[in-house]
């Protein structure tokens, strides 16, 4: 059956209007530790002006962002905390991992610097360099924009295929001793104890003995 | 007809601010300390012949560990009442080193501008000495650093925790000992995946 529809009325699939509001109202969580911080901030500035693709508005609240943007190393102190925020944000909710250090440690291949966050988070789009150029990071929120349009519903089915819930990479270095002991981190315990109900598996044995 | 300036100008007026400023900086240029051997006998006459050593008109003396906190306390009475640091040496695998831990103090006069480095020797298995957090407040994070990176315990100490490792990391990173990629302590994390939130 034909319907005949006026010329100024444009006929879509919800999953696209969705996507459509969301690529172009994206809010930024910024947690920058280290240089790419600063090109995060001169990409949110006059000269490079993000809000050119609806991504301005960055917020320090994560109950408000559904970007979160990974500028700079990521310490064993912090990791913790960066899994907090994540979880904070609301659905749906992307990640850019920017940088060197964010992606793989960099050149901090130390004892308490976390070698990459897709380890323990997952992550939407990776920017290469050190620290990248804002043109870099506007590229990556211009590929993330076509990512949620291409495949984007609005009730975040997509989040739930089996290859958005893989790692990313596999661990090559093997856990010799547990030296971490967790019941003096309360922050930790709680993480551990939410692995556990989640049935989550990590590359290490659980915690608890030290 | 306008005033122009002249040399006589320069002793009048405002311009002898900067000519007293001048001559306050010449008197004030810094000098050399005076030399510490006053320091140095005393210390002798009370505990015995020390082991002082000088490079380039820096003086450091060896204290055992029994007389430490003694010998400082005496050094802060003499005069040196800035305690610029506290810091410790691994000296595993060193050559010609008989101890394994070397604490260095680093000692001023605010008065005199003089220098004094101090050091004491712990070992393995137990490296103690006691804290000077009762001479020097300034003492109470160095310590806590010491401690936290090389697991030399501080007796006495009011709140010896860790400073930069996290609270849950159970090993001393800066031992020569310590791989420098650490033990895996940094992949010991839960995973998170899209399914928790």
């Amino acid at each position: 059956m034909a319907l005949e529809l006026p010329e100024n009325v444009v006929v879509s699939r919800l999953d696209e209007l969705a996507n459509w509001c969301r690529k172009n109202s994206l809010w930024p969580m910024p947690f920058a530790t280290a240089c790419c911080g600063i090109e995060l901030m001169a990409t949110g500035a006059s000269k490079h002006d993000l809000a050119r693709f609806g991504a301005e508005v960055f917020r320090f609240s994560p109950r408000q962002c559904d970007l979160m943007i990974v500028a700079g190393r990521v310490v064993m102190k912090m990791l913790p905390v960066l899994q907090r925020i994540w979880l904070q944000m609301h659905e749906p909710k992307w990640c850019i991992s920017m940088g060197a250090c964010a992606s793989t440690g960099g050149v901090f291949d130390t004892y308490a610097v976390v070698q990459g966050i897709d380890r323990f988070l997952p992550v939407d789009m990776y920017v290469p360099g050190c620290p990248p150029r804002p043109e870099q990071l506007i590229q990556a929120i211009i590929d993330l924009q076509d990512k949620i349009q291409r495949e984007g519903t609005i009730s975040g089915r997509e989040f739930d295929t089996v290859e958005r819930q893989q790692r990313k990479r596999a661990l090559v270095e093997s856990i010799e001793p547990l030296t971490l002991d967790a019941s003096r981190n309360p922050l930790l315990q709680q993480q551990f104890s939410l692995q556990q109900l989640s049935g989550l598996h990590t590359n290490a044995p659980p915690l608890g003995r030290s | 007809m306008p005033h122009r300036l002249g040399v006589a100008d320069l002793f009048s007026h405002w311009y002898r601010t900067f000519l007293v400023v001048i001559f306050i900086g010449f008197f004030r240029m810094p000098h050399t300390p005076p030399p510490l051997d006053n320091v140095l006998q005393s210390l002798a006459s009370r505990w015995g012949t020390l082991d002082v050593s000088t490079y380039r008109n820096q003086t450091r003396i060896v204290v055992a560990e029994s007389v430490s906190l003694e010998v400082l306390e005496f050094l802060k009475a003499e005069g040196f009442d800035l305690l610029v640091d506290v810091t410790c040496v691994d000296y595993l695998e060193y050559r010609g080193a008989l101890n394994r831990y070397g604490l260095v103090y680093l000692l001023t006069s605010t008065t005199t501008n003089q220098r004094l480095t101090v050091r004491v020797f712990v070992d393995d298995p137990t490296p103690c000495v006691r804290s000077v957090v009762p001479l020097w407040e300034a003492a109470n994070w160095l310590e806590r650093e010491v401690w936290d990176l090389f697991g030399i315990h501080f007796e006495g100490h009011p709140d010896l925790r860790r400073l930069l490792m996290p609270e849950e990391f159970a090993a001393h990173p800066l031992r020569k000992d310590y791989p420098l990629q650490g033990r895996g302590e940094r992949h010991n994390f839960p995973i998170l995946t899209r399914h928790d939130g």
